[in-house]
């Protein structure tokens, strides 16, 4: 499926996402990173759960209410084998487990603090993530 | 409840929001950014471009800050150095993405307008996680057994 370049909701979008990881910062002194976040709900002690439950219901109400004054929300893909997605949801929650970090993690929020380790990290994903799509694509046919 | 909560709440929806305008929240268009073989969408690249420019000024001055508003520390990550951990997690990580078109915040966002893939690919995300983190405290219980054998 082929998307159009769309500058300004990307950028508008990007800019509210890096206020959303200041706010974290400056109120909690959290890093907003969304595979911690999460990962971190099934073995979290006790108020240390709390917040983190509410940041993810907040990310789901803000994608909800734009949808709900009308924006557009993604459909699931027919074609897309079922076991592959499977296959993508585990190597992401194993892979951001182990390497400490995701897009929001290491991308937004550790480049934001200019962390070395976060840059290394932010260059291998998006490398290996180029990679995988070329082969799901244009070397097995997947849409 | 406390206005730790209250505040982690509003910088969720801030997130969610801004997932869903920049439209990451459409695996289409993350692969469309990652796809450089096809009609390549850079629109992910200004996304993250606007969010690591505001995240460099305002965890600048934030971060001069002796505490944040409503905790009493700074809680940051602590490892500095580059090891096999962070490169292969990142690798693994990369390669899921690029697969799928998800990663963990938009596909947490899904949720607001869940289609099959969600899920699909929600349980099996925190099923990865479990994973990592059952068969890494079993390892590192090992060692301390082994480190603490006598001889």
């Amino acid at each position: 499926m082929m998307t159009e370049f769309t500058p300004y909701s990307a950028l508008s979008g990007g800019v509210l996402i890096g206020i959303a990881a200041a706010l974290l910062l400056w109120f909690n002194g959290r890093i907003a990173g969304v595979s911690n976040i999460a990962g971190s709900v099934l073995n979290a002690t006790r108020g240390e759960l709390l917040w983190r439950l509410l940041f993810l219901a907040g990310l789901v109400a803000g994608a909800g209410a734009y949808y709900f004054i009308g924006g557009s929300s993604p459909v699931g893909r027919d074609n897309f084998p079922g076991w592959l997605l499977g296959l993508a949801g585990l190597l992401v929650g194993y892979g951001t487990s182990l390497g400490g970090g995701c897009t929001s993690g290491h991308g937004v929020c550790g480049l934001g603090r200019r962390s070395l380790r976060s840059v290394v990290a932010t260059l291998v994903f998006l490398a290996t993530g180029i990679a995988a799509t070329f082969v799901v694509r244009h070397m097995a046919g997947v849409i | 409840m406390k206005l730790r909560e209250t505040s982690s709440f509003l910088a969720g929806l801030i997130f969610g929001l801004g997932l869903a305008i920049a439209q990451m929240t459409n695996p289409a268009k993350v692969l469309g950014f990652l796809d450089i073989a096809g009609a390549w969408d850079a629109s992910l690249l200004l996304v993250l471009g606007g969010a690591v420019g505001v995240a460099v000024v305002a965890f600048h001055r934030i971060l001069l800050r002796p505490h944040p508003l409503f905790a009493d520390r700074f809680d940051l990550p602590a490892k500095k150095n580059i090891d096999a951990r962070l490169v292969i997690g990142a690798a693994i990580f990369g390669v899921g993405w690029g697969v799928g078109g998800y990663c963990p915040g938009p596909a947490i966002a899904s949720l607001a307008s869940p289609s099959w893939e969600t899920w699909v690919f929600l349980p099996a995300m925190f099923l990865g996680s479990a994973l990592q983190k059952i068969t890494f405290a079993r390892k590192s219980t090992i060692r301390r057994a082994q480190a603490s054998t006598p001889g």
